[in-house]
């Protein structure tokens, strides 16, 4: 295989993972466990800033 | 879903805290010499005639101050903050982490003395010789232990994405940094070396670095920033995690093509040119990609900018991001590189992205940091944060309206030429005309700086005060 073959066929080859990427992101089946990753940088533990906050919403009305 | 009730990890915020003050002090220094360098320009007698002071030597003060003193310090900062709150365990290594601290307070004190002296690579953002760089090499490869460890020991399942722009922003900087560093000291007791490439190769291997340590360090590692910062600050999750991804692979991909359209209408083969410039045309998608996520995480929040500065400088920086990346591809166009390359309006490509993006995300997100770090509720004022957005905000745009309109200037005098053939202009006729230009350009750079000796002083405060004493404001409440 010459050089310019070889690249090409590497190009796509690149081609195809990037689509399969766009595939696996996009599928609906994944949709759920990403949100929750976009969502897990709010449930971890209480910082100086939230203390407040949060005391205040447990002693109000229960929603 | 358990919240509140979880018992916080020890988190190491020690090496957070100390990155974060030098932040801001490292970040007024490189800026004040900016500021100097920019007066030297309208006022040459500012050099005192000495070596030391000369503007060949300040200026890769003033690169490498902002970029690896400030910029760097940012980055370790944030990354080892988020990697701890989204790994939810404290960093790996136990004293690793200062040996990370102390370690890059020496390599930017050996740039502080050695720069001045005149010891230089003169390869661009490469300038330290070859002593600091095997310093550099050793710090950083202590730095990613810390990182990817604590990656290894995380107790969430995932790995959240600003961890991936981290880590490919650690990895890349190594390779980019060892790669170009390669050079042969004339001797072991000498400061001297020279680069282990040459020519045209030699050029082309330095601008790939150049272009990557733009690309990894002042992009992708601010995006890890990004990544976090801005969805916390408006406490909701980034518009689309899956763009993302994709964002990520897309721009971590394209980027390392991109440094050939440093190298326009050089010795540099012609096809190496042209792939360069079709690659940076490529790049703009995926950076705008990451703009938009920023951007949009705030969509059904706007009413937030009217009483959060923090999240002003936050979604400034990234409109600033948007515009530099469009900006960028079409510098890289070959034909408009023809009028560009070597002008001011090149300086002002790289402040829109320095000031603009870099510095900008940077402040947003030490403003989100410092309250949290030291005990409080909020900064000390906040409407010291508003006045320093908006001196940084002006600052920002009088420097880069000042240096593209010199620069046009400049590229169209340079190219003017006469019927006969001779140039119509010479050199120092353009460099009068730049003149006025330069001056904004000082007054803009005050102006940017000024805000910072706000953030410092409010910063103090904040530390100072007892813990927890310091109410959450918003703007235009009391005190403002």
């Amino acid at each position: 295989m010459d050089y310019a073959t070889f690249n090409g066929l590497y190009t796509l080859f690149l081609i195809i993972i990037f689509v399969a990427l766009i595939l696996w992101a996009y599928n609906k089946k994944h949709k759920k466990s990403f949100e929750d990753i976009g969502n897990s940088i709010f449930d971890e533990h209480q910082d100086s800033t939230t203390c407040a906050r949060e005391k205040s919403e447990q002693t109000g009305a229960k929603k | 879903m358990t919240t509140a009730t979880t018992i916080q990890p020890d988190y190491n915020y020690k090496v957070v805290r100390q990155f974060t003050i030098t932040t801001i002090f490292w970040g007024i220094i490189g800026m004040s010499v900016g500021v100097l360098i920019a007066a030297q320009l309208i006022w040459p007698v500012l050099n005192f005639d000495t070596p030391w002071l000369t503007y060949s030597r300040l200026r890769p003060l003033h690169t490498n101050a902002v970029i690896f003193a400030f910029g760097t310090s940012a980055l370790m900062a944030t990354s080892f903050y988020v990697v701890q709150r989204t790994c939810q365990t404290r960093l790996f290594g136990g004293s690793l982490a200062s040996v990370v601290f102390w370690g890059w307070q020496l390599v930017i004190i050996s740039a502080v003395i050695s720069l001045p002296l005149g010891y230089t690579t003169s390869k661009e953002y490469a300038e330290l010789e070859w002593p600091i760089d095997l310093l550099i090499t050793a710090v950083w490869v202590v730095y990613a232990i810390v990182f990817f460890g604590t990656l290894v020991i995380r107790r969430t399942s995932h790995i959240y994405v600003a961890n991936w722009f981290f880590g490919a922003f650690i990895l890349t900087v190594a390779v980019l940094h060892i790669v170009n560093s390669l050079a042969i000291p004339v001797a072991m007791g000498s400061m001297k070396s020279y680069s282990v490439y040459s020519g045209a190769v030699d050029a082309m291997v330095q601008w790939w670095y150049g272009h990557n340590a733009v690309g990894f360090l002042l992009t992708a590692g601010f995006l890890g920033m990004m990544y976090y910062f801005v969805p916390k600050q408006a406490n909701r999750p980034v518009y689309s995690y899956r763009l993302s991804i994709i964002h990520f692979w897309a721009l971590i991909a394209v980027y390392i093509w991109a440094g050939p359209h440093h190298l326009h209408y050089t010795a540099l083969p012609d096809w190496a040119q042209s792939l360069g410039m079709v690659m940076s045309l490529i790049l703009f998608a995926p950076s705008w990609g990451g703009m938009i996520n920023g951007i949009m995480t705030l969509s059904g929040a706007w009413d937030k900018l009217r009483t959060d500065p923090i999240l002003r400088f936050l979604v400034v920086s990234l409109s600033f991001y948007g515009m530099s990346t469009f900006e960028g591809p079409m510098m890289a166009i070959k034909t408009v590189n023809a009028l560009s390359h070597y002008t001011d309006w090149t300086i002002g490509h790289v402040h829109s992205g320095a000031l603009g993006w870099v510095a900008m995300i940077t402040i947003g997100s030490i403003y989100h940091l410092v309250p949290r770090l030291f005990n409080q509720k909020g900064m000390y004022s906040v409407a010291l944060i508003n006045l320093h957005f908006w001196l940084a905000t002006i600052g920002t745009v009088l420097y880069i309206v000042a240096m593209w309109i010199s620069g046009v200037m400049q590229g169209l005098m340079w190219r003017a030429v006469n019927d006969d053939g001779t140039l119509t202009y010479t050199f120092v006729e353009s460099l009068e005309k730049s003149y006025p230009f330069y001056t904004i350009r000082f007054i803009g750079g005050v102006i940017f700086l000024t805000g910072m000796l706000v953030m410092a002083y409010n910063t103090y405060k904040t530390i100072v005060a007892a813990d927890g004493s310091i109410k959450p404001q918003e703007l235009g409440e009391s005190g403002s």
